[in-house]
C-alpha cells in the first residue's frame, strides 16, 4: 500500500511532461483545425460571399444556405457523381484485393517474388493524383496513344471523345482511384488475412472443405472487421474525390457536370466568390456525413488499445461476424494462447 | 525418397495407388492454379506500369513524333525537352520544385517530429485526461482535412497569412494518422523498464526522448517521414486555396494551370516531361526505400 502510493507520487511528478509533450499537438490543432471547423460552422448560418470586388454580408440568414442547397438539388447530384465513381472504382478494387490478399497468403501456393509484387502493387499510391490526372487526360487525348489505338482496331467511332462521354471519363477516373489504391487495400487485407490463425484453415482442409468454402465461411468472416474498415475509409476517401477528376476534366466536371465530385463543387464555392456562407453550409453537410462514417471506424480502432476491460469486450465484437462453431473454436483457442 | 516409397507402395495396393493418383491431381491443379495467379500478376504489373512507361518515353521525343503514335524505343528529344520546360515564360517549373522541396521538407520534419513527441507523452505519462486525449486524436483521424479547410482559408484572409507557407506546414504538428502509425510501433519496440532506469542513472525527461526515444524509433520514423513527404509533395487542395500567386507555385499547382489551356495544342514532349519531374523523383525514391516502406506499412496497420 504505501508502495504504491509513491508510485502514484512519482507518476504526478512525470505528469506535467506528458502535458507538455502533448500541449503542441492539441495547440496546433486547436489553432488550425478546430478553430477553422467552428468557424465553417458559424460562416454557414451568413449570407456572405464576394461580387468582384465588392463583400456582400455576413448577414445572418439562418438556415436558409441549408434549404438552398437542398432545394437547388445539384448537391444531390454531386453526391450521386462521386457515389457512383467511387463504386466503379470500389468493386474491382476490393475483388483484386482480396483475391491477391488470399493469394499472397495462402502457403500452398508457394508464390515467388512476393516483395516484387507487393512492391510493384503499390507503387501507383504514391504518384501524385493530380499529375495521374495529367497524365491520363494526355494519354486519352484525341491523338493521345489510347484513343488512336482504339480508333485504329476499330473498338470505337473516330468521332468518340473522352470529354464527352458521361462513363468514359466517369471510367477513367475511377480506374485512375482504382490503381492507386488496390494495392494499399492488397496490403491491409493481407495483415487481416494473416492474423487468422492456420490451425483453422487446417480444420477445414481436414474436413474437406474447398477453396471457395474455405474463402466465404471461414476467410470472409474472420475478415469481416478490417473489411469493414477498409470499406468505410475507402468511402471516407472516396468523398475526399477531387485532384483526379478536377485535372482530368480540367475543372468543368464534364460531360454536362456529370463528373463533378462533391469537394469540385466545394472548391467551386470558394475559389470565385469566395462564397464562405453557401461553402460553409456545405463543409458542415460533408462533416455531418464523415463524422457518421468515422464513428464506425472509430469502433474498430478503439478497443486494441486501452484497458483489459474493453480487450474482453472487443473479443465479443470480433466473433459476433463468426458463425457458432467457429466461435466455439476461436474461443477455445484464444484461452490456449493466454494459458501458454 | 518419397519418390521410390510412392512407387513400391504402387506395386502393392490399390487403394494406395488412388491415393498417390489424388495426391497428384491436386499438384497438377495447383500448378494450374499457380500459372493463372502469376498470368494475373503479370497483368497487373503492366497495368501498373505502363503508363509510367509511356510518360518517360514520351519525355525523350518531341511532340509531332509523339502524335504520330507510341513507340517503345526513346527517342533522342530529352534535352529539348527538358530545356523548353525550363524556359517556360508562363510556369517556372524550377522555382515550383524549390517551392515543392521547401514545403515538403519542412512538412515531413514537422509531422514526425511531434508525432513521436505526442506519441511518447501518451505512451509514457500517466496525466489527467490522457485517455481522453487518445481517445479525442482517434476520432478525429479520419475526418478529412478539406471539411475545415473553408475556415482555415476564411482566416487565413483575414490576417493575411494568403500566399505564405505557414497555413500550409504548421498544422503538420497535428497530425492524427501520423501519431496512431507510431503510437502503434512504439507499444511494441519501446520498452519502459529502459527508460526507468535512464531516469535512475539521471536523464532529463527531454534527453531521454531525443536520445534514447528517437534512435529507438528510427525505422518508423523514417517510413512516417517519407509518407509525409509525398503527401505534401502531392497536396492539390489546400495549397491551390491558400498559394494563389505565381511565385509561391508548387508543382502540382502547375497542372491546375495547364488545364485551363487545350491539350491539343500542348508540346506534347514538354507536358510527358513535366509529368516527369513531378513523378519519378519520388518512385525513385519509393524503388530505393520500398522493403522498409512496405514492412512499415503494415506494422502499423489496424489488426483484424
Amino acid at each position: 500500500m504505501p508502495e504504491k502510493k509513491s508510485k502514484k507520487v512519482k507518476q504526478n511528478i512525470y505528469a506535467k511532461w506528458g502535458y507538455l509533450f502533448i500541449a503542441p499537438f492539441f495547440l496546433v490543432f486547436t489553432l488550425f483545425t478546430l478553430v477553422p471547423l467552428l468557424s465553417t460552422f458559424f460562416y454557414s448560418f451568413f449570407e456572405y460571399y464576394s461580387d468582384n470586388l465588392d463583400v456582400v454580408g455576413p448577414n445572418f440568414v439562418g438556415l436558409q444556405n441549408y434549404f438552398r442547397l437542398f432545394q437547388e438539388g445539384r448537391m444531390f447530384r454531386y453526391f450521386g457523381n462521386t457515389f457512383v465513381i467511387w463504386i466503379l472504382g470500389f468493386v474491382p478494387q476490393i475483388i483484386l484485393s482480396l483475391l491477391l490478399a488470399v493469394w499472397f497468403t495462402d502457403i500452398r501456393l508457394k508464390l515467388r517474388g512476393l516483395r516484387f509484387w507487393k512492391t510493384i502493387i503499390y507503387m501507383p499510391n504514391l504518384v501524385m493524383a493530380s499529375a495521374f490526372g495529367m497524365l491520363f487526360l494526355t494519354l486519352f487525348a484525341q491523338n493521345g496513344p489510347i484513343l488512336s489505338f482504339l480508333f485504329e482496331i476499330g473498338a470505337l467511332p473516330e468521332t468518340f471523345t473522352i470529354d464527352s462521354s458521361v462513363w468514359g471519363t466517369r471510367g477513367v477516373i475511377a480506374f485512375i482511384n482504382f490503381l492507386m489504391w488496390f494495392g494499399n487495400t492488397t496490403l491491409l487485407l493481407m495483415a487481416g488475412v494473416m492474423g487468422i490463425d492456420n490451425e483453422i484453415y487446417e480444420a477445414a482442409a481436414v474436413d474437406g472443405s474447398g477453396a471457395f468454402r474455405t474463402f466465404f465461411q471461414i476467410t470472409m468472416p474472420l475478415l469481416m472487421p478490417i473489411f469493414i474498415y477498409v470499406f468505410i475509409t475507402s468511402l471516407i476517401g472516396g468523398i475526399q474525390l477531387f485532384d483526379v477528376a478536377q485535372i482530368f476534366t480540367r475543372g468543368s466536371g464534364n460531360p454536362n457536370t456529370t463528373s463533378t465530385t462533391l469537394i469540385m463543387y466545394l472548391n467551386q464555392l470558394i475559389v470565385p466568390s469566395k462564397n464562405y456562407g453557401m461553402g460553409g453550409a456545405f463543409s458542415t453537410i460533408l462533416f455531418i456525413v464523415t463524422l457518421g462514417l468515422s464513428s464506425i471506424v472509430f469502433r474498430y480502432l478503439v478497443p486494441q488499445t486501452t484497458s483489459k476491460k474493453q480487450k474482453a469486450g472487443r473479443v465479443k465484437d470480433e466473433n459476433r461476424y463468426l458463425p457458432m462453431n467457429l466461435r466455439q473454436f476461436k474461443k477455445e483457442n484464444r484461452d490456449g494462447e493466454v494459458h501458454e | 525418397m518419397n519418390k521410390t516409397m510412392n512407387s513400391e507402395m504402387k506395386n502393392i495396393s490399390q487403394p494406395i495407388n488412388n491415393k498417390t493418383k489424388k495426391q497428384k491431381s491436386i499438384k497438377r491443379s495447383l500448378l494450374i492454379k499457380r500459372i493463372l495467379i502469376y498470368a494475373v500478376l503479370i497483368f497487373i504489373t503492366f497495368l501498373c506500369i505502363i503508363p509510367f512507361y509511356i510518360m518517360i518515353i514520351n519525355a525523350t521525343r518531341a511532340s509531332p513524333q509523339i502524335q504520330q503514335g507510341f513507340s517503345f524505343i526513346p527517342g533522342d528529344q530529352l534535352v529539348n525537352n527538358w530545356n523548353s520546360m525550363m524556359s517556360m515564360s508562363s510556369i517556372q517549373v524550377g522555382r515550383a520544385v524549390r517551392n515543392s522541396l521547401l514545403i515538403s521538407s519542412i512538412t515531413s520534419f514537422l509531422t514526425t517530429y511531434f508525432s513521436a513527441l505526442t506519441a511518447y507523452s501518451i505512451f509514457m505519462y500517466r496525466f489527467k485526461g490522457r485517455n481522453f486525449a487518445f481517445m479525442f486524436i482517434l476520432f478525429v483521424m479520419m475526418i478529412p482535412n478539406q471539411i475545415s479547410a473553408l475556415g482555415l482559408v476564411a482566416i487565413a484572409y483575414k490576417i493575411n497569412m494568403v500566399n505564405t507557407i505557414i497555413p500550409l506546414v504548421i498544422p503538420a504538428i497535428a497530425s492524427p494518422v501520423t501519431f496512431f502509425y507510431i503510437k502503434q510501433y512504439m507499444e511494441s519496440v519501446l520498452n519502459k523498464e529502459l527508460i526507468e532506469s535512464a531516469r535512475i542513472d539521471g536523464a532529463g525527461e527531454i534527453r531521454i526522448f531525443h536520445r534514447m526515444v528517437l534512435p529507438i524509433m528510427k525505422p518508423a520514423l523514417a517510413v512516417q517521414f517519407i509518407f509525409a513527404f509525398v503527401s505534401s509533395w502531392n497536396n492539390f487542395f489546400l495549397p491551390s486555396l491558400i498559394l494563389t500567386d505565381a511565385s509561391y507555385q508548387t508543382i502540382p499547382l502547375i497542372f491546375n494551370l495547364l488545364r485551363s489551356s487545350n491539350p491539343a495544342t500542348f508540346d506534347l514532349g514538354l507536358i510527358y516531361m513535366l509529368l516527369t519531374v513531378a513523378i519519378l523523383p519520388l518512385l525513385v525514391v519509393y524503388l530505393l526505400f520500398s522493403k522498409m516502406i512496405i514492412s512499415g506499412l503494415t506494422a502499423g496497420s489496424v489488426k483484424g
